[in-house]
């Protein structure tokens, strides 16, 4: 089952004269994780940052085709793409979470960051407050190591816990979706190694799509691969498919390391 | 071999040109202790200009720079949040040009204006006229601070923020203020320093006033404008008076200077 | 809420469009009847507030004659009495025959001083001013160059006023016996000119030199270039325009000052012969004669300032746009 259905996509960047994504048609599959692979400059980011239209804070961007977003409340899907005002768009991102590259945590204490998307969603009991944090903090693997000092800045953990408590922070409003914008380049092996796990863990209850420049992190953890390259989707498929068996020449010089 | 005594020379010169520099803030740090100090007693800070003290003047200088900082602050602020965060391309561009280029722009030339609106319409110098004239001065500083250190803060921090459902406002006022926050502290009173020491805007807008006045509606008494005056007068005791309110100026100045840059350096 | 946040934020930033307009068209109202009256002949007449008989006023065309009341209240022209010399009052405001006179207002002495003050100010500056940015930004250790910069840039935080009082008691006479001539002059107060903008010059040359490539400096040093060449070969001129910029930018600031030069340049509206002669710049007139101008003479000081702010407006912005643009 989809939980996104990416129909004749194109995007094109604000001021740029030729889209840098053409035409892609990929589906996100509900609690699996799906791998967007290439070289850089293919668009896999780009592709990735459509799909929660963070685009949008850079006026002038073109869109054309369709992102379909699965509503429970309506069971149906919607075009995310057609979505214009501004609480709509608070939805979406509170649907489709996003981690980023480099760790984000915001100026205040593990515990303020945790609970900010639950709190401007208008959730003020302390008690829920509390409950939530505890989860997402659990749910990400960070909660043994701060639950002492949940007041203090966030800013005085290392990098791999940043990133964990970013991703404790996505998780705690509940999401649908979650995407990973190359989440363990800016993190040594062992973070690397303790998030792969996370993510891994996470897709009981999220949706995962993964932008990875690494392509073994793409085959130990996904269960679709897309390859892209130069704005086009290449090939798509399970993740055992375009390792050991791919159809296209492109995907397997890349796998194979012909090019990078 | 020509070269390298060329190159002594040049550098040489460049570290006399340092000296030279430090030397006339030495010199002129020095000269304000000397005299200052010599003038400086405990009755200053307890009677008014009237009865040969400073403590009206100190007490209006800093009023007037409080209630400019009052107005001055938020709206400086919010311009320059805007430039950074909601200008799109060219308004907002202009609008940074302008704001820098008021930064350098003649402080008496400002008096002028606010003395043609707010002083000789109402029938002499007043307080408000004296505020208005100091916060249409610190307003491009506190953009030109604002504008930069919202800067410097990562565009991930914001797209965060975003992608958890926060509306824009908000990540501005809950995450990229509060990352920017120590900066823009050090700009606010760099630029209070700057204009507690101003003279020029108060010389015809709020004068000054030899009594102790808090009523805006009047002149108000000012340290620099009557530093200014008393180093007119003819007698000694004026004189003495005026380098002790130099001193006075200096030291609040520099403090309040030094103050900003302290709380950049322990950041860092 | 977004929205209003976004219509203040708007509204604050328009502020800054909104009081430069407010400026120039005040100053502008404010000048008119003396615009109107000595046109541009304003900018090269030499004679301020000076009583002319009516047939001597040949060169101004005026449609109807503007008789002038004598003021009894002279302005003062507050001229700071100082031990050596005796500058006296000059207005002389005997009843004159009030159907044969009229008072003119020339604005080309003040103008004058302006710019020569500034220039003065900039030549001593300049080479100090690069020299301590070398210093700063290629031969002070780090250690150094920290707690030097900031010492620089406490000199300029020092209020106007505190170069005022300094100048006139301390560094007047030191000029006056190096170069003889009058302590209260336009040298005098060029020269303190030159050290209030010191800073100002040196920090934005530093910091235009520190833009300069490391990989670009460490390729001239690794051909056995001398830090001087290094500088004048290699930084200079990458840094030019920044350091261009600079100076004008301090060129825009030093035309503004006030209060230092009303203490140290005489407000004496006559010409200097000599660089060691009292005279007045533009804010030092404004300064001395605003308490006390009405009718043509207050209209004839906004009239300067009008010129001042378009001069220094002009300036500063010739030098931010086409030299100091950074990169966005």
């Amino acid at each position: 089952m989809s939980i996104m259905k990416i129909k004749n996509f194109s995007f094109t960047y604000p001021g740029a004269t030729a889209p840098s994504l053409k035409n892609i048609n990929l589906k996100i599959a509900k609690n699996k994780i799906t791998a967007l692979i290439g070289p850089s400059g293919c668009g896999k980011s780009t592709l990735l940052r459509s799909m929660n239209r963070i685009h949008d804070l850079y006026a002038g961007c073109k869109y054309e085709g369709k992102i379909d977003l699965y509503d429970e409340d309506k069971k149906g899907f919607k075009n995310i793409l057609n979505i214009k005002k501004e609480n709509e768009f608070i939805k979406l991102r509170q649907q489709v979470g996003m981690i980023f590259q480099k760790p984000t945590p915001f100026p205040m204490s593990i515990f303020d960051n945790v609970a900010y998307g639950l709190r401007i969603d208008g959730i003020k009991n302390k008690t829920e407050l509390e409950n939530r944090v505890e989860a997402a903090l659990k749910g990400s693997a960070l909660w043994k190591e701060v639950s002492h000092r949940l007041n203090k800045s966030a800013m005085g953990l290392s990098g791999g816990q940043q990133q964990r408590l970013c991703i404790a922070r996505a998780v705690a409003v509940k999401p649908e979706v979650l995407l990973f914008d190359e989440p363990t380049s800016a993190l040594d092996p062992i973070s690397t190694a303790a998030i792969e796990e996370l993510i891994v863990e996470l897709k009981k209850d999220v949706s995962i799509a993964i932008v990875t420049h690494n392509m073994q992190q793409a085959s130990r953890i996904s269960d679709y691969t897309a390859f892209m390259y130069l704005g086009d989707l290449i090939e798509f498929d399970e993740t055992q498919t375009i390792f050991l068996n791919p159809k296209e020449k492109q995907t397997e010089d890349y796998i194979t390391g012909r090019f990078g | 071999m020509n070269r390298l005594l060329l190159n002594k020379i040049v550098l040489g010169l460049s570290v006399v040109s340092a000296l030279i520099g430090l030397g006339f803030l030495a010199w002129i740090l020095l000269t304000l202790f000397i005299k200052g100090v010599s003038s400086l007693h405990f009755s200053l800070f307890l009677n008014d200009l009237v009865n040969g003290g400073l403590r009206n003047l100190i007490i209006g200088q800093l009023e007037l720079a409080l209630l400019a900082s009052v107005v001055g602050i938020p709206l400086g602020m919010a311009a320059g949040i805007y430039i950074q965060e909601y200008g799109r391309g060219k308004y907002a561009n202009f609008i940074r040009d302008l704001s820098d280029i008021m930064m350098s722009a003649p402080s008496i030339v400002i008096g002028a204006f606010v003395y043609a609106i707010a002083v000789k319409p109402f029938g002499g110098a007043n307080g408000y006229a004296g505020v208005l004239a100091l916060s249409i001065m610190m307003i491009p500083i506190i953009i030109n601070t604002t504008d930069n250190m919202l800067a410097l803060v990562p565009k991930e921090l914001r797209e965060a923020g975003i992608a958890l459902g926060a509306s824009k406002y908000k990540v501005i006022l809950d995450i990229v203020i509060k990352a920017a926050k120590v900066g823009i502290m050090t700009g606010i009173l760099l630029s209070f320093a700057r204009i507690v020491g101003e003279t020029a805007p108060l010389l015809f807008t709020s004068e000054t006033s030899s009594y102790f006045n808090m009523n805006l509606s009047e002149a108000m008494p000012s340290l620099t404008v009557s530093i200014y005056n008393l180093a007119n007068e003819p007698e000694q005791s004026s004189r003495d008076l005026a380098w002790a309110a130099s001193f006075i100026l200096t030291v609040i100045v520099l403090m309040i200077n030094l103050t900003g840059r302290f709380i950049t350096r322990n950041k860092k | 809420m977004e929205k209003i946040f976004q219509k203040l934020s708007l509204g604050s930033a328009s502020l800054v469009l909104i009081i430069l307009l407010g400026v120039f068209f005040t100053l502008f109202n404010a000048a008119k009847p003396s615009i109107d009256k000595f046109g541009t002949k304003f900018l090269v007449d030499a004679r301020w507030n000076k009583e002319v008989a009516i047939d001597g006023i040949k060169s101004i065309t005026t449609q109807q004659q503007t008789i002038e009341e004598d003021e009894i209240t002279d302005e003062d022209d507050d001229i700071i009495d100082e031990d050596d010399e005796e500058i006296i009052d000059e207005d002389d405001t005997d009843e004159l025959d009030m159907k044969n006179t009229q008072t003119v207002f020339g604005g080309l002495v003040p103008i004058v001083g302006t710019l020569l003050s500034t220039f003065i100010a900039l030549i001593f500056a300049l080479p100090i001013a690069m020299g301590i940015a070398v210093f700063l930004s290629e031969i002070a250790p780090k250690k150094l160059a920290v707690p030097v910069g900031i010492a620089i840039e406490l000199l300029a935080a020092i209020p106007s006023i505190i170069f005022g009082m300094w100048g006139l008691y301390y560094f007047a006479p030191i000029v006056a016996d190096t170069f003889g001539g009058y302590q209260v002059s336009l040298l005098t107060a060029g020269l303190v000119l030159a050290v209030m903008i010191l800073p100002f010059m040196a920090a934005i040359t530093r910091d235009s030199m520190n833009t300069t490539p490391d990989v670009l400096k460490e390729s001239a040093y690794a051909l056995g270039a001398t830090k001087f060449e290094v500088v004048k070969d290699i930084i200079f001129p990458y840094s030019k325009t920044g350091i261009i910029g600079s100076i004008i930018l301090a060129l825009g600031r030093a035309m503004g000052e006030t209060m230092a030069v009303a203490f140290l340049i005489g407000a004496i509206y006559t010409i200097p012969d000599k660089i060691t002669d009292p005279t007045i710049s533009i804010p030092v007139a404004m300064a001395v004669n605003f308490g006390e101008a009405s009718g043509l003479g207050e209209s004839s000081l906004f009239y300067l300032g009008l010129i001042l702010f378009v001069i220094s407006f002009g300036v500063i912005s010739f030098a931010k746009f086409y030299f100091l643009k950074k990169a966005r």
